[in-house]
C-alpha cells in the first residue's frame, strides 16, 4: 500500500542478520510472553522474584560506583557518636545505662531513619531521568521497581549497622545481653528502617525530584528522631511533649532496640506491631503511587 | 486492517484541561516504519505513552500486534522495544550491566541474556566502552545504548521517540544508519521526529501531527509532492522590490510564493531548473536580488502549507 516494495528489495540480502525478525508471524520472538495473565502463580512469583533481584542489584552496583558517597554518608553517624558520647555524654543522666550504652541504640535507629531518606531520594532521581519510563514499557513485575530499591537500601543498611556496631563498641559500648537477644535488637532495627523505606519512596514519588525529596524529609524526621526517647529519657521532657514523644514509632523502636540489646523497658512486640502496620499502609499506597506517577 | 502491527483509534488524552490527544486514528502495516512528525507539544510522545502501555487513553483503543494495550498490556510488552529521547539508561552502570539489567527483566534466559549483550554491544560499536560506567559515555553514544537495550529480547514492533533530538550531525547520520538495517531485517518501527529530513529518510508513511491531531497523512515522497522539494529564498533590497518580486515569481512554484519583509520564499519541484526559471523572471523585469538561497523544506515548512501558520510548540 506504500513505499515497502522499496524496502523488500533491500531485505533478503540482510535476512541473515542477527536480529532477523519474522514479524509477520504476529507473535513476540525468542521468548514466549511469560507476562501474560495466562502464566501461571508459580512462574509470576519467580519472575517476580527475578525482577526484584535485577533492580536490587541495579541499586547495589550504583552503591558500589560512588563509594565516596558511601564514606562520607557514614561519616555523619559517626561524629553523631562521637557528639553524644564525649560533649553531651557528661551531661546525660540515664538512670539505669551508662550513657554510652543508652545512646548506641539510639544512635542507630536515628541512622536508619536518615538513611531511609536515600530511597525517596533515589526512586526521584530514577523518575527524572526517563529510566522508569523504561522500565514500564517491560514486561517486569510492576512492584520490582521499588521492592528493588527497598530491598537495596536493606542491604545498604546491613552495612552501616556493621560499621555502627564497631565504631560503638570502640567508644566503649557493650551489650550484655547475650548474642540472640542482641541479633533480635538488629533484626527489628533493619525491618523499621525497611518500612521507612517504603515511607520514603512514597515521598520521593510524590515529590518527584531529588531536591524536593530531600527537603520534604527534614522537617519530618527531625521531630520524629530527636523528640524520642533515642537521645535522652523520655521522662526528661515536658509533660505535653512527653505524650508525643512516648508513643510516637522511632521511641517504640528504639526502647525495643535497647531492650533486646543493654536492658531497660521496651517492648519489642510493640516495636513489631508498628512495623507491620507501616508497612502494611505504606506498601499499597507506594505501588498505587508508583502507577500513577508518570 | 486485522494484519497491522499497530493501530489506533480515536484515541483522546487530557491532562487537566488540556487535551494532549484529541482523536488519533492510524495503522501500521508489519515490516514498515511509520513517522509521527510534529512540533514539540503536539502529542507525538503521548502517541507512543499510550501504545507502550505507559499511559492509559482518556478514549479510543490501541492494538500493538493484536494485542489490546490496556487490556493485554503484559502481551504487548513483551513484543515491543522503546527508546527515547532521554536516553533512558542508568548512568551509574556500565553498558554492558544496562543491556544485562532490561535482559533479566524481559525474562530471558541467563545464557541469551549474555549472548545479547555481547551481540549488541558489538553491533552498537560500544564493545571498547561496554565495561565503562554511562556516565562517561557521549550523548550519542548514549542513544546507541538506549537504542541497543530496546532491542535485547528482539522487539517485533520498535517504538522510538525522537531518537536524533539533540545529536550532533554525525551522530545523527550513524543513528539513520542504525534505525534503517534494523528495518532492512523486517521490524516494525514507529518513529517520531521533529526534523522533516529525519522522516523523508526513514519513514514508509508519515502523519503530521498538530495539537493532538493528526493534520495530513501520506507518503513521505506524496507530501514533498505537494509540498515542493525545494525552498527557494530570494533576498531583495527593499520591500518595494521585494513585492515586485512576488508578482513576477507568481506563475512559477507549486504554491504561490510569500514575502517576509524583504525575503522571498518560493516552493518548488524542480530546484535547478526553477532557480534558473526564478532569476530570468526577475531579470525580465529588471529586479536584481541581493541573495539566493536553496534548501530543504523544514518542519516550518510542512506546516504554513498545511496550516496556514508555522510549527509552534504548544504548552503540553
Amino acid at each position: 500500500m506504500n513505499r515497502t516494495s522499496t524496502r523488500t528489495t533491500r531485505r533478503p540480502e540482510q535476512q541473515g542478520s542477527t536480529d532477523a525478525n519474522p514479524t509477520t508471524t504476529q507473535q513476540a520472538p525468542a521468548t514466549p510472553p511469560r507476562g501474560s495473565r495466562r502464566a501461571g502463580l508459580k512462574e509470576r512469583l519467580y519472575w517476580g522474584a527475578s525482577d526484584i533481584w535485577a533492580v536490587t542489584q541495579r541499586n547495589l552496583i550504583a552503591y558500589t560506583r560512588m563509594p565516596e558517597a558511601m564514606v562520607f554518608s557514614s561519616i555523619q553517624p559517626i561524629m553523631f557518636v562521637l557528639l553524644f558520647v564525649y560533649v553531651f555524654g557528661g551531661a546525660m543522666s540515664t538512670p539505669g545505662f551508662r550513657y554510652v550504652d543508652f545512646i548506641i541504640p539510639g544512635i542507630f535507629v536515628q541512622t536508619v531513619c536518615f538513611g531511609a531518606v536515600t530511597t525517596g531520594v533515589g526512586l526521584a532521581e530514577d523518575l527524572n531521568k526517563g529510566l522508569i519510563e523504561r522500565f514500564r514499557s517491560l514486561p517486569m513485575a510492576r512492584s520490582a521497581v521499588l521492592a528493588g530499591r527497598t530491598t537495596a537500601d536493606m542491604f545498604r543498611n546491613v552495612f552501616v549497622v556493621l560499621l555502627m556496631t564497631v565504631v560503638g563498641v570502640a567508644v566503649g559500648f557493650r551489650s550484655n545481653t547475650g548474642f540472640f537477644s542482641f541479633m533480635g535488637g538488629v533484626f527489628l532495627l533493619l525491618a523499621f528502617a525497611y518500612a521507612l523505606s517504603w515511607g520514603f519512596a512514597v515521598l520521593g514519588l510524590v515529590a518527584r525530584n531529588a531536591e524536593t525529596a530531600q527537603a520534604m524529609a527534614f522537617p519530618l524526621l527531625f521531630p520524629l528522631t530527636f523528640a524520642s526517647s533515642a537521645f535522652v529519657p523520655v521522662g526528661s521532657m515536658p509533660g505535653w511533649l512527653q505524650a508525643f514523644a512516648a508513643h510516637q514509632p522511632v521511641s517504640v523502636v528504639v526502647d525495643a532496640c535497647r531492650h533486646l540489646m543493654v536492658g531497660g523497658p521496651g517492648s519489642p512486640l510493640a516495636a513489631m506491631a508498628w512495623i507491620i502496620g507501616m508497612l502494611m499502609v505504606l506498601i499499597p499506597l507506594a505501588v498505587r503511587k508508583y502507577r500513577k506517577a508518570s | 486492517m486485522d494484519s497491522a502491527a499497530i493501530v489506533a483509534s480515536g484515541l483522546v488524552k487530557r491532562f487537566g484541561d488540556v487535551p494532549a490527544l484529541d482523536g488519533i486514528d492510524f495503522f501500521v502495516p508489519p515490516g514498515t516504519v511509520f513517522g509521527l512528525l510534529g512540533p514539540n507539544g503536539a502529542g507525538k510522545t503521548t502517541t507512543v505513552r499510550i501504545l507502550t502501555t505507559i499511559l492509559r487513553p482518556d478514549a479510543g483503543e490501541a492494538r500493538v500486534l493484536g494485542h489490546d494495550v490496556v487490556t493485554e498490556a503484559a502481551a504487548v510488552r513483551s513484543s515491543i522495544g522503546l527508546a527515547g529521547q532521554y536516553a533512558a539508561v542508568d548512568e551509574n552502570l556500565t553498558g554492558a550491566e544496562n543491556l544485562r539489567m532490561v535482559g533479566k527483566l524481559t525474562h530471558l534466559p541467563r545464557s541469551l541474556v549474555r549472548e545479547r549483550t555481547v551481540e549488541l554491544l558489538e553491533r552498537f560499536d560500544l564493545t571498547a566502552a561496554a565495561n565503562r560506567p554511562v556516565k562517561t559515555y557521549s550523548g550519542g553514544m548514549r542513544r546507541r545504548l538506549d537504542l541497543a537495550a530496546s532491542l535485547v529480547h528482539r522487539p517485533a514492533v520498535l517504538f522510538l521517540d525522537e531518537p536524533t533530538t539533540g545529536l550532533d550531525p554525525r551522530s545523527r547520520n550513524e543513528m539513520w544508519t542504525v534505525i534503517e538495517d534494523l528495518v532492512a531485517d523486517g521490524t516494525t518501527v514507529l518513529l517520531t521526529t521533529q526534523y522533516l529530513e529525519e522522516a523523508d529518510r526513514l519513514a514508509d508513511y508519515l502523519a503530521v501531527v498538530d495539537h493532538g491531531r493528526i493534520i495530513a497523512k501520506g507518503t513521505p515522497a506524496g507530501m514533498k509532492a505537494g509540498l515542493g522539494s525545494t525552498v527557494i529564498e530570494i533576498g531583495m533590497p527593499g520591500e518595494g522590490s521585494a513585492l515586485m518580486a512576488l508578482q513576477a515569481l507568481a506563475p512559477l512554484g507549486v504554491q504561490p510564493p510569500t514575502v517576509d519583509g524583504t525575503t522571498v520564499r518560493l516552493t518548488v519541484a524542480d530546484g535547478g531548473t526553477a532557480l534558473l526559471e526564478a532569476l530570468r523572471a526577475l531579470d525580465a523585469e529588471g529586479i536584481a536580488p541581493t541573495g539566493v538561497t536553496l534548501r530543504e523544506p523544514s518542519l516550518d515548512d510542512v506546516f504554513l502549507s498545511l496550516t496556514g501558520h508555522a510549527a509552534e510548540a504548544s504548552a503540553a
